[in-house]
């Protein structure tokens, strides 16, 4: 297969606006958007502002909106993509822009300054920390977050309602704490906190956050909705709290 | 003076891989204000792309390990280059640090009884590498990343070192500037980590990440610190070949670990052909037993498949060279006939993912193409093996930029650990360095206007030169006269094309602002690309020999008298000069380890 | 942490802006406009099966929609329990927990976010709302009643398989038409929907942080996440089993269609 010419349309700007420009570069089999990104960034606009870093999907940097998907452009093979016509590249919707494809994504870092650290139990006599694969299978589900933040830039709730971000953690920050709250060792309560403070409650479910993660976690269905349902078991399930009146009472 | 923001520190960490992370939890454990720069997002450096495993002799799956054993296997792999104190420190403090990230919220693979499994790996004797699936670096980056988010360390992203301060021999800070908006920052600190991982950008085909531009190598150098064993650049076998897109992209040594084999054109298992006499009495010389080894390590040597990297990666370009390749230029490596779907997905997943989407391939059905990639820097900065300090009072150094740990040719999983516990050994001792000071080093303002005019120099109108098309010229440059395979007469002339390149390099000129611009950010990574690359140039030239990584066509056999020198690489005078030193003896103790087969 | 931005939440890319704003070029409306017509579809039929009151019992089987059915006027009485006062339609009476079952399911919520109220209609287009506090206040914050839904609604599978049972209690004996058929196969819809359901994983297992230290509630629990994972799909099932199932015995009971007898 000999090189094709593609119409790349990417935004060009920064914060104080932009727009899109169109560029024909060539593409050649097998490449994946960033390969024809850098090409163009090699060759006709060496200060096309990319993130990106390992270029196998394993460090998430490169995340940006590819005809208005959100997609790690390192994953995105061109011959996925319609042939004959521009492919629009623009900048994570949800953050505000640095510079072209780049944006300023210290929304999530700072959301995980917040989240209360693991906690572990005390080690067992031999001083090992005893668990079996059973008990980790699920955790290590959402040990696979690569933090691309695709799912924060899909999540409505703050994609389209800048206002909310104070309030809301957001899908990834949910998946943390999944982790810490199913790790079999970790001894922190983090529900009245997720509930209160991070937004638990504000995840409509859409589910569009499962649908954009590109290490394919659950992240709806094993991660937000068991967190719900544990914030349901301390607050809003009259048995359990009848249970708990009970237990208490004979102790 | 040139406009900047300052900062007072007690240590600055540059890089936030595992080795620089674990440094800046210590420094800031131990009570010094810590800063820790890195050039990406924290939590995207090169120690994400690490798969297999992390290499210590916890004895969970093969009760007869322990550290002796480890260093045993080290030493032999790294051809007895190795700085043997480092290798003993590694293979005892290993398994505290693997606990350790255990304590603070990782998650390994489990055994049967509950304990942290581990894996076979090339050139361990036994199954030593805790691991979580092909995916351990992004465990481990992650788990440090937290920890130090929970310390309070401040962290500096987006944010590149150009240059260390010195106030006369002695560390006074450094100066960088921010990616994102382009201006300048000067750190005050007396003690400095340098972590900033390896080089493999020089190279055309490399697993590595743009960040790996050589930047500690340069700072140590430029900082009047020396560098050992640069000519040692490991070639990992096993890279994908093809997309040409993908080419370089690593494909983990626990695929053969795994039970995946590596064949020819001809189907041939060719790493029978190719065992050294070092390796001879431990290896298998049949498939049979080969493949008894799998299960039955007490009675069956292990398949010549998991040789280390050097040997795997010398067998695989001769049988490339001699026709006897795959279509795309590699070899194949099968896990797909050996191994059923279900064990492949659940123990490589990764690999399973990244083929499917890059290359249409599927692992559980197809053989892969694999070929070498660049992949590791042994060499590096020369450090004390207890407190990984530099030469220049106040500069360390830890993980894949400190020289010595490796010798001349890494073991898979080896750097994983090596970044945990060189990354403390260096964050206490900068700390402790940083407490015992009673003055702190003070930073000459007058160098900051020069800095800055440096960094700005590619903005003026004078050149003409793309930064991309030098350092794609430098790659090809690398790849074809310092590669695997070198002779005088080539690295002879790639001396020469470097200096026809740092010519070039002086009149690189950048468009746009200063804003987020990776052209300009290109420009300025040059400057350490090129001096790397000098570096390992003039000492492959200096070592006339075959050792390890080094391997010399016109000096193809080992000389066991270099066994016992480091080539030295510094910058004192201006000039780079190369020095032949002879290293420390092993001690009889430690010697007598080697010897038990 | 540091960071060199100092402009956090304030430019982001102006194009795209406005409800249902996307530089998506796909066909996403087809999925919320599909949900629109099927669920629409049967909310319509639902609210005319209840209000018309009438013809969902033909010997010896009685209407999903109607079972329990509890009221004095009822056609097919499964327990006297309100009594003769009731005078409206007795689905009335039992339809509330179904319904708000499957209105506070975790499945449905995602369909009817997205296809009725557009909030967002899919994923990356543009949400209709101006401003948005998700299930965080009222209303919407009544989604977690599901809890209580999930326990009120556990019985009916098993009143749905007593129905089933009855279905072979034919006037002549003992025997078996196509509508018993129907009716057990809607009984065990209902019981995979119930059961696939998330909180249902989450009580019989999804609590437990270790696994290994309770083993039978992890096999519940790995056969419920198995169910679990295809939740939307016995969602619809399930629900075109109900309509379905009410269809037939209305089409018998109008003698629109006979009932075929096995034996």
């Amino acid at each position: 297969m000999t090189p094709r010419t593609v119409t790349m349309r990417v935004w060009r700007g920064d914060a104080s606006g932009g727009d899109l420009k169109d560029y024909q570069v060539a593409a050649e089999e097998g490449e994946v958007v960033l390969d024809v990104l850098h090409r163009l960034q090699a060759t006709q606009a060496n200060d096309l502002a990319v993130r990106w870093n390992c270029k196998a999907g394993k460090c998430g940097s490169c995340s940006a909106e590819v005809n208005g998907v959100p997609r790690l452009t390192c994953m995105t093979r061109m011959n996925l993509l319609p042939p004959d016509e521009p492919i629009t590249i623009t900048p994570l919707r949800t953050f505000p822009v640095i510079r072209d494809l780049v944006t300023d994504v210290s929304f999530n870092y700072e959301k995980a300054k917040q989240a209360p650290a693991f906690k572990p139990r005390p080690r067992e006599p031999d001083g090992t920390h005893r668990m079996r694969q059973q008990d980790i299978d699920r955790v290590q589900e959402f040990h696979k977050c690569i933090e691309c933040f695709l799912c924060q830039d899909v999540c409505h709730f703050i994609r389209d309602h800048d206002d909310n971000k104070a309030a809301f953690a957001g899908p990834r920050m949910f998946v943390r704490y999944a982790e810490l709250e199913m790790h079999p060792l970790d001894t922190n309560d983090r529900r009245q906190l997720l509930q209160d403070r991070e937004g638990l409650g504000m995840c409509n479910i859409t589910k569009c956050c499962t649908e954009v993660c590109p290490e394919g976690i659950h992240i709806t269905d094993n991660a937000i909705i068991p967190l719900k349902e544990r914030v349901v078991d301390a607050r809003y399930d009259p048995v359990l709290w009848i249970g708990r009146k009970l237990r208490r009472r004979k102790s | 003076m040139a406009e900047h923001e300052s900062h007072e520190f007690d240590v600055v960490v540059v890089g936030a891989g595992g080795a620089g992370l674990r440094a800046a939890i210590e420094a800031s454990a131990q009570g010094a204000r810590t800063a820790l720069v890195c050039k990406s997002l924290l939590g995207k450096a090169h120690t994400v792309m690490a798969e297999g495993g992390i290499a210590a002799a916890l004895g969970n799956v093969y009760p007869d390990d322990d550290w002796r054993v480890h260093f045993r296997d080290t030493l032999r792999g790294g051809k007895l280059l190795n700085n043997w104190r480092m290798v003993q420190i590694q293979a005892q403090e290993a398994p505290d640090r693997v606990l350790e990230l255990e304590e603070w919220g990782a998650l390994f693979d489990r055994t049967e009884d509950g304990r942290i499994l581990q894996r076979d790996f090339g050139g361990h004797r036994y199954a030593r590498l805790a691991h979580v699936g092909d995916r351990t670096g992004l465990e481990m980056i992650r788990t440090l990343q937290h920890h130090a988010v929970h310390k309070g360390i401040d962290v500096f992203m987006e944010c590149t070192i150009t240059c260390l301060l010195k106030d006369d021999e002695r560390i006074a800070g450094a100066f960088g500037y921010w990616r994102e908006s382009g201006r300048f920052l000067l750190f005050n600190a007396p003690a400095v980590v340098l972590a900033t991982g390896g080089i493999g950008k020089a190279y055309k085909i490399t697993s590595n990440s743009w960040e790996y531009t050589g930047d500690g190598h340069a700072l140590a150098l430029w900082a009047g610190a020396d560098l050992i064993d640069m000519e040692c650049v490991q070639f990992h076998p096993t890279g994908m070949v093809w997309p040409p897109s993908v080419r370089g992209i690593l494909v983990t040594e626990g695929v053969r670990g795994d039970g995946g084999v590596l064949r020819n054109a001809d189907g041939d298992r060719f790493m029978f052909g190719y065992i050294p006499q070092m390796f001879r009495a431990e290896t298998a010389d049949t498939e049979e037993e080969a493949d008894r080894w799998y299960t039955d390590k007490q009675n069956a040597r292990r398949t010549p498949d998991l040789l280390p990297r050097d040997e795997v990666a010398r067998a695989i370009n001769t049988e490339t060279k001699e026709g006897r390749g795959s279509p795309h230029g590699g070899v194949y490596l099968d896990i797909a006939n050996r191994r059923d779907a279900e064990y492949i997905k659940r123990r490589l997943p990764s690999m399973y993912h990244q083929f499917l989407q890059l290359a249409d391939v599927d692992i559980t059905r197809e053989a892969m193409e694999v070929g070498p990639t660049c992949h590791y820097m042994m060499g590096g900065v020369r450090v004390d093996a207890e407190t990984q300090a530099s030469t220049v009072p106040g500069l360390f150094a830890a993980g894949e930029v400190a020289g010595g740990a490796h010798g001349a040719n890494r073991l898979g999983g080896n750097s994983l650990s090596d970044l945990l516990v060189f990354g403390r050994r260096a964050g206490l001792h900068a700390a402790e360095y940083a407490r015992g000071l009673t003055a702190r080093p003070t930073v000459d303002p007058g160098q900051i206007d020069e800095l800055a005019r440096h960094a700005l120099r590619p903005f003026d109108a004078a050149g003409s030169e793309n930064p991309y098309a030098i350092q794609q010229d430098l790659q090809e440059c690398m790849h074809a006269l310092v590669g695997i395979i070198r002779t005088e007469d080539e690295l002879a002339k790639a001396l020469e094309e470097l200096a026809m390149l740092q010519d070039r390099a002086s009149r690189v000129r950048v468009e746009g602002h200063r804003q987020y611009n990776p052209g300009w950010h290109l420009a300025l990574d040059l400057g350490p690309l090129l001096a790397v690359s000098e570096c390992i140039t003039r000492a492959a030239l200096e070592r006339r020999e075959s050792r390890g990584a080094q391997t010399r066509d016109d000096y193809p056999t080992t000389d066991p008298e270099l066994a016992k020198i480091n080539v030295v690489v510094r910058q004192q005078t201006g000039e780079l000069s190369t020095a032949l030193e002879t290293r420390p003896p092993l001690p009889d103790d430690l010697a007598k380890l080697l010897e038990d087969a | 942490m540091t960071s060199a931005t100092d402009h956090v939440g304030e430019t982001r890319v102006a194009i795209r802006t406005g409800p249902a704003a996307t530089l998506r070029q796909d066909a996403w409306w087809i999925a919320p406009l599909v949900t629109v017509v099927v669920l629409g579809g049967f909310v319509l039929y639902g609210l005319w099966v209840t209000f018309i009151n009438e013809d969902y019992y033909a010997e010896p089987y009685l209407s999903p929609f109607f079972s329990p059915c509890l009221a004095d006027n009822c056609e097919h009485q499964t327990a006297e329990v309100v009594g003769d006062w009731w005078n409206l339609s007795p689905a009335l009476l039992i339809l509330p927990a179904p319904l708000g079952f499957r209105l506070t399911c975790y499945y449905y919520r995602k369909a009817y976010y997205r296809a009725f109220l557009w909030s967002p209609p899919a994923c990356a287009v543009g949400d209709v709302r101006a401003r948005y506090a998700g299930e965080s206040r009222f209303p919407l914050i009544l989604q977690n009643v599901h809890r209580v839904f999930f326990y009120l609604v556990l019985p009916f599978p098993f009143i749905l398989l007593y129905d089933g049972i009855r279905a072979f209690d034919f006037a002549d004996g003992f025997g078996m038409g196509v509508g018993t058929l129907v009716l057990l196969v809607n009984a065990v819809l209902l019981g995979a929907y119930t059961l696939s359901c998330h909180t249902c994983r989450h009580l019989c297992g999804g609590h437990v942080d270790s696994f290994s230290k309770s083993p039978r509630r992890y096999r519940a629990w790995q056969l419920v996440s198995f169910l679990n994972e295809r939740h939307m799909q016995i969602a619809w099932v399930s629900l075109f089993g109900v309509a379905l199932t009410d269809l037939y015995v209305r089409l018998v009971a109008t003698d629109v269609i006979r009932d075929l007898r096995f034996f």
